[in-house]
């Protein structure tokens, strides 16, 4: 928890990542220090999911380095691969559940792969897990397609901490949720990060998060973090788009009463 | 790297203590990693402290704690309470106790899972089977209702027609499909002239493999085989499509604009169905007949000229017009057992591959029961 905080869990330098003619991120730097949230925005299509995928090794780079836990994730064999995704968990945009199993079976999937547990442990950890995302028990035999947007995203988020992981990678963990259930599911991501001593790195589109979450923010513009900080420097930036953003009109009532 | 090495399982130290007390010594790391010896260490000292009414666990000597040894931690309290004791835990540090309190508040109530019969399970697949093939039959039904209601429609009002979509399917389910069926029609004739001559050679007979070349490629192999490409090729891309479309569902978002799938998604595909396989199943036939001919020449010595005016012999317009007459019903029934599957798909990936093996087996099983049904109705009336 307190160990080590501060210094940089993830490490991005100079990175290129590019479709075809088009660099989407390029020249791009940045930290993530252990035990914060950091909260990346940017507009639609900035390359938020491709830096993020690019991050836990999904696409590759052209340029750059990223070092993970002090490990080059580009450079490693399959083996230390092994190790290190097994010290960081993954929410995807969609939940990624598997859909042929249930929801106990997707979040002791990981455990099955990677650890040799009995199987009452097995069932009381699945639960507990569920139970720490705000699920009940007998969500345990239902299957992903009977299961609502929320539910989804909270399974997926057990899943993603199923083995206690260092790191959480959420991308849009409350788009579709309503304005309640988003909240909720924001004040969830920070007892657990409180709790677990998590290191969270989020893509978000809601102002509510950022406020309510972020330890710090980074803007995601024109292939570079153009600007990064807690919420106060976003406010007090001049940058355009960032004014924009945390100004416009969707943001006042985010705003209201916090500054 | 936390010093808990040395015995196996010591993780978790027993002590006992005068007066019926017990004190359990905790230290290492409680981690995931360690998880499965953990285990096997709690259920130790659960073991000692039973007929115990006090026991103490000592958390000051563990450098990590994560949900995994936190929950084990959490059980063995339940656990020494279950059987009559009373555990206590000193020496937590603190920045453990939010971990401790939120694991503290599982709420452990198993889903019952029930148990059943295995006479009773063993009769419900046989029920639910049945109940499934029904179902089948009434979903086919519906389906040819459907299919139908939107042709006569169409009908009314012609101009409602996706002729685009149509011809696009036809482009992929006829044209795009040429080559490999040509392909095999050639070789399935070949290897049936060659076949007949190698046997009936021995009784001088080499001339009635022409007729049977004919009429068998004519009124019935040549269909079949094509159909049985057809349900493998195309009806399992519908199957896939249409499966993918519901999962997604687009097909929802057409209902709710007041649209019918069935007219937009299926008729489409069945219309270009229906005139791809007719369409198919002549140059299938041309082709299996050229194939014949071909080894008629080169391996049964027989000239070219020869082979054509035996079979002008042997066959009539009959044999060339049933076989023709049959490949639109086919492609009715392979079209419709796949657009039935896609819509029958579930959420599930799984559902879709389950869905889309369905879909070409089921037809490949209406084709060649429809082509034993059509024999027998020809037989009736004397062709
Ligand atoms: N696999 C891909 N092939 C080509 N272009 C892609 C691919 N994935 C993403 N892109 C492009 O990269 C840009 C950033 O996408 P993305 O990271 O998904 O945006 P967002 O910030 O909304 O998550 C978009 O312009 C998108 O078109
Ligand atoms: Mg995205």
């Amino acid at each position: 928890m307190s160990e080590g905080a501060g210094e940089a869990i993830i490490h991005v330098r100079d990175l290129t990542v590019g479709f075809g003619a088009v660099d989407v991120i390029d020249g791009l730097s940045l930290d993530v220090r252990r035990g914060e949230v950091l909260g990346l925005v940017g507009g639609s299509g900035a390359g938020k999911s491709v830096l993020m995928r690019t991050i836990i090794g999904l696409l590759r780079q052209r340029r750059g380095k990223i070092e993970v836990f002090g490990c080059d994730v580009g450079g490693m064999r399959a083996g230390e691969r092994r190790a290190i995704e097994r010290r960081w968990g993954v929410l995807f945009q969609h939940g990624a559940l598997f859909s042929a199993l249930s929801v106990r079976q997707n979040v002791q999937f990981p455990m099955r792969e990677y650890l040799n547990l009995s199987r009452r442990l097995r069932d009381e950890i699945a639960i507990a897990k569920l139970e720490m995302v705000g699920l009940d028990a007998d969500v345990c035999e239902k299957f992903p397609a009977q299961l609502s947007g929320g539910m989804i995203k909270r399974v997926a988020l057990a899943r993603a901490l199923a083995l206690d992981p260092e790191i959480v990678f959420l991308d849009e963990p409350t788009s579709g949720l309503d304005p309640i259930g988003a909240a909720d599911f924001d004040e969830l991501i920070r007892t657990l990060s409180r709790t677990l001593g998590l290191t969270v790195y989020m893509v978000t589109h809601d102002l509510d998060s950022l406020h309510a979450v972020c330890d710090r923010i980074a803007v995601l513009a024109a292939g570079q973090v153009i600007e990064d900080g807690p919420i106060s420097t976003m406010l007090a930036s001049d940058h355009p788009w960032i004014r924009s953003y945390f100004h416009g009109r969707r943001s006042r009532a985010a705003n209201n009463g916090r500054i | 790297m936390d010093g808990s090495t040395g015995l196996a399982g010591d993780q978790l130290m027993t002590s006992a203590m005068p007066g019926g007390r017990v004190e359990l010594r905790a230290q290492g790391a409680w981690t995931v990693e360690r998880a499965a010896d953990l285990e096997q260490s709690v259920g130790r000292a659960l073991g000692a402290s039973k007929a115990v009414r006090s026991v103490d666990i000592d958390m000051g000597a563990v450098a990590r704690l994560d949900t995994y040894g936190a929950w084990l931690l959490e059980r063995l309290v339940r656990d020494i309470a279950a059987i009559g004791g009373e555990a206590r835990i000193t020496g937590l540090a603190p920045r453990f106790h939010t971990l401790v309190g939120a694991i503290g508040r599982t709420n452990l109530a198993p889903p019952a899972r029930i148990r059943h019969n295995p006479l009773v399970a063993a009769l419900a697949v046989v029920g639910r089977a049945t109940l499934e093939a029904l179902l089948d039959l009434a979903r086919f039904a519906q389906m040819t209702g459907a299919l139908a209601v939107a042709f006569a429609r169409i009908v009314a009002r012609p101009w409602t027609f996706r002729l685009t979509s149509m011809v696009h399917h036809l482009d992929r389910v006829g044209w795009r499909a040429l080559p490999i069926i040509v392909l095999i029609t050639f070789l399935l004739g070949a290897i049936i002239a060659q076949q007949g001559i190698f046997h009936f050679r021995q009784f001088n007979a080499e001339f009635f493999v022409v007729d049977m070349l004919g009429v068998l490629v004519l009124r019935e192999i040549g269909v079949l085989m094509v159909c049985v490409m057809v349900a493998g090729r195309s009806g399992s891309a519908y199957t896939a499509e249409l499966g993918a479309m519901k999962m997604r569902e687009e097909i929802d978002a057409l209902r709710t604009m007041g649209l019918d799938p069935i007219a937009i998604l299926v008729a489409p595909r069945i219309a270009a169905l229906s005139l791809a396989v007719p369409i198919l199943t002549f140059v299938g036939s041309i082709a299996a007949l050229v194939g014949g001919g071909v080894v008629f020449w080169l391996y049964g010595g027989m000239a070219p000229e020869i082979f054509l005016s035996r079979l002008r012999d042997a066959i009539t317009l009959d044999h060339f017009a049933i076989g023709l007459f049959k490949a639109p019903f086919m492609a009715l029934v392979i079209g419709i057992v796949a657009s039935v599957e896609g819509l029958a798909v579930a959420g599930s990936a799984e559902s879709l591959g389950r869905r889309t093996t369905a879909s070409v087996v089921k037809a490949i099983f209406l084709v060649i029961l429809l082509d034993g049904l059509f024999a027998m109705f020809f037989a009736a009336i004397g062709k």
